[in-house]
C-alpha cells in the first residue's frame, strides 16, 4: 500500500465516483431533496418573523442563514455511512479490504466526485437567492469571505470523517444506523440546523462551543453572515482554527475505531 | 377477513419475541424515547419564551400538535418504517419472492413484516405530551372531540403509511434507495408544525401534495374542537382515497417485479 500507487489509482476512483452517481440517480436526488431542509425552517421561521423580529431575527437575516445552511449542507453532507453498514453486513467490505488502496482513500475519492455534481444542482439558485435576497446580511471582509471555501472544505472532512467513525461502528454491533438517528437528533440542535445558534438558551450554546457539530454547519455561516444585534462576531481564528483542531480528532477518531474494526471483520457471506 | 387477523397476530407474536431477545433494549429505548420528548419540544418552548401565539396557536394547542406528532412517529418507526425498510431490502435482494409465493396478500404481508413493540414507550410518551398540553390549556376534551381526534388521527397514520407504500413501490423500478427513510423522516419532521404557522405556498404544498396538515394539525383541532364538520369529513375521504391510489400504484408496480437474483 505504497504511497505512489495511491496516488496513481485516485483518478480512477474519482471517475468510478462520478460515474456511480449518475447510476444511481434516484438515490442522488433523494439525497439532494433532503439536504434541501433548511428551505423547510426557513419558511418555518420567516413566517414567524413577519410578526415582528425573532431573537435578533428578522426575515431577511432568517433568509440569509438557512441559504448558507442550504449550501453548506448541500456541500458537506455524507452518506458513506449507509455505504459502510451495508458492506459490513453483506461481507463485500473483503473485496475492498483485498485491493492494495486504504479504504478511507476509496471512500474519500468516491463521496468527493459527488460534491461538484450536488454544488451543480443547487449552488446557482442558492447563490442567485442570497446574493439578490440578502446581500446585506453577509459581511464584506475579504479575508473572511476568502476563508468560507477553507473553512467549506474542514466542514466537509469532520462530518465524512464523523461519518466514517460512526459506519465503523458496524463492526461492533449491528444497530449503528440507530446510532445514526442519535447523531442526527444531537446534529440538529448543536449544529445551527434547526435554529441559528444564537438565538438558543445560553446554557445549549455554551454546550455547543465544545462539540463538533457547531463546527459542520454554524462555522462557515458565522464567517460570512452579520451576527444578531448584541451577539459578537466569532473571531477566524475560532471558527476556523475550531474546524481545523476537529478535523484531526475525528480523523483520528474514525481510524482507530476502523482499524479495531477490522480485526473483527467476519465477511459475513463472502 | 378472519384468516388476516389470525395472520397479524401471529407476524406481531414473532416481532415481540425477537424483542424480547433483547431486554435491555427496553432501557435504553426508554431513555432515547425520554430524549426524543425533550428534542421535541426544544424548538417550541424557545418559540413561545418569546411569543404568546403563533398563527393561532398557543403554547396549549401547540403542544397538542407535538402529542400527535409523536404518536404518529411512534407508530411509523414501530410498524411502518421497519416494515417497508425490509421490503425495499428484499425487493433488491430478490428474497421479495418468498413474499409472492405465500398464499396471502403481498401488501398485507410487507407491511406488517416486522414490528417494533419497544415504540410502544414513545407512543406513551405523545400521549402523556397530549395530556399535558390539555392541563396547560386548564380543560378537558369532551368525550366527542377525542373520538374526532383519535379518528382523523387514524385517518393521518392511514395517509402516511400510502405515502410509504407509494415510495417503497418505486424501488421496483429505482433499485438503491438507502436514505428513503432519512428524507421521508425529514419531511414528516415538519408536521411537528401546526401548519398554519406556514404561509402562502408551502401550506398548501403541506395540507395538499404532502398531506402533513391531515395528519398531525387537524387531529389536533379535532380535539381541541376547533375543526368544522366539512374538514374533518374532507380528510376522512382524502385519505381514503390516498390509500386506494397507493394500492392500485403497489399492484401495477408488483408487476414489473422481476426478481433480483433467482
Amino acid at each position: 500500500m505504497s504511497a505512489r500507487t495511491t496516488i496513481r489509482a485516485i483518478p480512477t476512483l474519482l471517475r468510478i465516483g462520478i460515474a456511480e452517481t449518475i447510476a444511481y440517480r434516484a438515490e442522488f436526488l433523494i439525497w439532494m431533496l433532503t439536504t434541501t431542509m433548511p428551505l423547510v425552517m426557513l419558511a418555518l421561521w420567516s413566517s414567524v418573523a413577519h410578526d415582528g423580529p425573532f431573537r435578533g431575527y428578522d426575515s431577511n437575516r432568517f433568509v440569509a442563514y438557512y441559504l448558507l445552511a442550504l449550501i453548506v449542507r448541500n456541500l458537506t453532507s455524507s452518506w458513506v455511512v449507509w455505504q459502510i453498514n451495508d458492506e459490513v453486513r453483506r461481507g463485500v467490505l473483503a473485496m475492498r479490504l483485498l485491493r492494495p488502496v486504504h479504504p478511507f482513500v476509496a471512500y474519500t475519492a468516491t463521496h468527493i466526485s459527488a460534491v461538484p455534481l450536488r454544488g451543480l444542482i443547487v449552488l446557482p439558485v442558492a447563490v442567485i437567492m442570497l446574493v439578490s435576497s440578502a446581500r446585506g446580511e453577509l459581511i464584506t471582509d475579504p479575508t473572511r469571505l476568502a476563508l468560507l471555501a477553507p473553512s467549506l472544505a474542514m466542514a466537509w472532512a469532520i462530518t465524512f470523517t464523523l461519518m466514517l467513525a460512526i459506519g465503523s461502528l458496524a463492526f461492533f454491533f449491528d444497530k449503528s444506523m440507530a446510532v445514526m438517528d442519535v447523531y442526527f437528533g444531537v446534529f440538529a440542535v448543536f449544529s445551527g440546523y434547526l435554529l441559528p445558534l444564537s438565538t438558543m438558551p445560553g446554557w445549549l450554546q455554551h454546550t455547543a462551543h465544545y462539540l463538533p457539530f457547531r463546527y459542520v454547519l454554524s462555522a462557515p455561516i458565522e464567517l460570512v453572515l452579520k451576527p444578531a444585534p448584541g451577539v459578537p462576531t466569532a473571531s477566524t481564528l475560532e471558527l476556523v482554527g475550531g474546524q481545523a483542531v476537529w478535523v484531526v480528532v475525528m480523523f483520528t477518531l474514525a481510524l482507530t475505531l476502523w482499524r479495531a474494526g477490522v480485526r473483527r471483520f467476519e465477511a459475513v457471506g463472502a | 377477513m378472519r384468516r388476516y387477523v389470525r395472520l397479524f397476530l401471529v407476524q406481531t407474536r414473532v416481532s415481540v419475541m425477537t424483542s424480547m431477545q433483547y431486554r435491555s433494549d427496553f432501557i435504553v429505548e426508554g431513555l432515547m424515547s425520554l430524549y426524543w420528548i425533550a428534542w421535541n419540544l426544544l424548538p417550541l418552548t424557545i418559540l413561545y419564551a418569546d411569543r404568546k401565539a403563533v398563527a393561532g396557536w398557543d403554547f396549549g394547542s401547540a403542544l397538542v400538535v407535538i402529542g400527535w406528532f409523536m404518536v404518529l412517529r411512534a407508530i411509523a418507526d414501530g410498524i411502518i418504517t421497519t416494515s417497508l425498510v425490509e421490503t425495499v431490502e428484499r425487493i433488491r435482494s430478490g428474497a421479495f419472492d418468498y413474499v409472492l409465493l405465500k398464499p396471502a396478500d403481498a401488501q398485507f404481508l410487507v407491511s406488517t413484516a416486522r414490528l417494533s413493540p419497544w415504540r410502544i414507550v414513545d407512543l406513551l410518551g405523545g400521549i402523556g405530551v397530549v395530556i399535558y398540553a390539555f392541563i396547560e390549556l386548564g380543560r378537558a376534551p369532551s368525550i366527542g372531540d377525542v373520538a374526532a381526534g383519535l379518528a382523523l388521527l387514524a385517518a393521518g397514520a392511514a395517509a402516511m403509511y400510502s405515502l410509504w407504500l407509494m415510495a417503497a413501490a418505486a424501488s421496483f423500478w429505482v433499485v438503491r434507495m438507502d436514505n428513503l427513510t432519512f428524507l421521508l423522516g425529514a419531511i414528516f419532521d415538519t408536521a411537528r408544525w401546526p401548519v398554519h404557522v406556514f404561509r402562502g405556498a408551502w401550506r398548501i404544498v403541506f395540507t395538499f401534495i404532502l398531506p402533513l396538515a391531515v395528519m398531525t394539525t387537524f387531529p389536533a383541532m379535532a380535539i381541541l374542537h376547533r375543526l368544522d364538520l366539512a374538514t374533518a369529513l374532507g380528510c376522512l375521504g382524502g385519505c381514503l382515497v390516498l390509500l386506494g391510489v397507493s394500492r392500485a400504484i403497489w399492484q401495477i408496480a408488483i408487476r414489473s417485479y422481476t426478481s433480483a437474483s433467482s
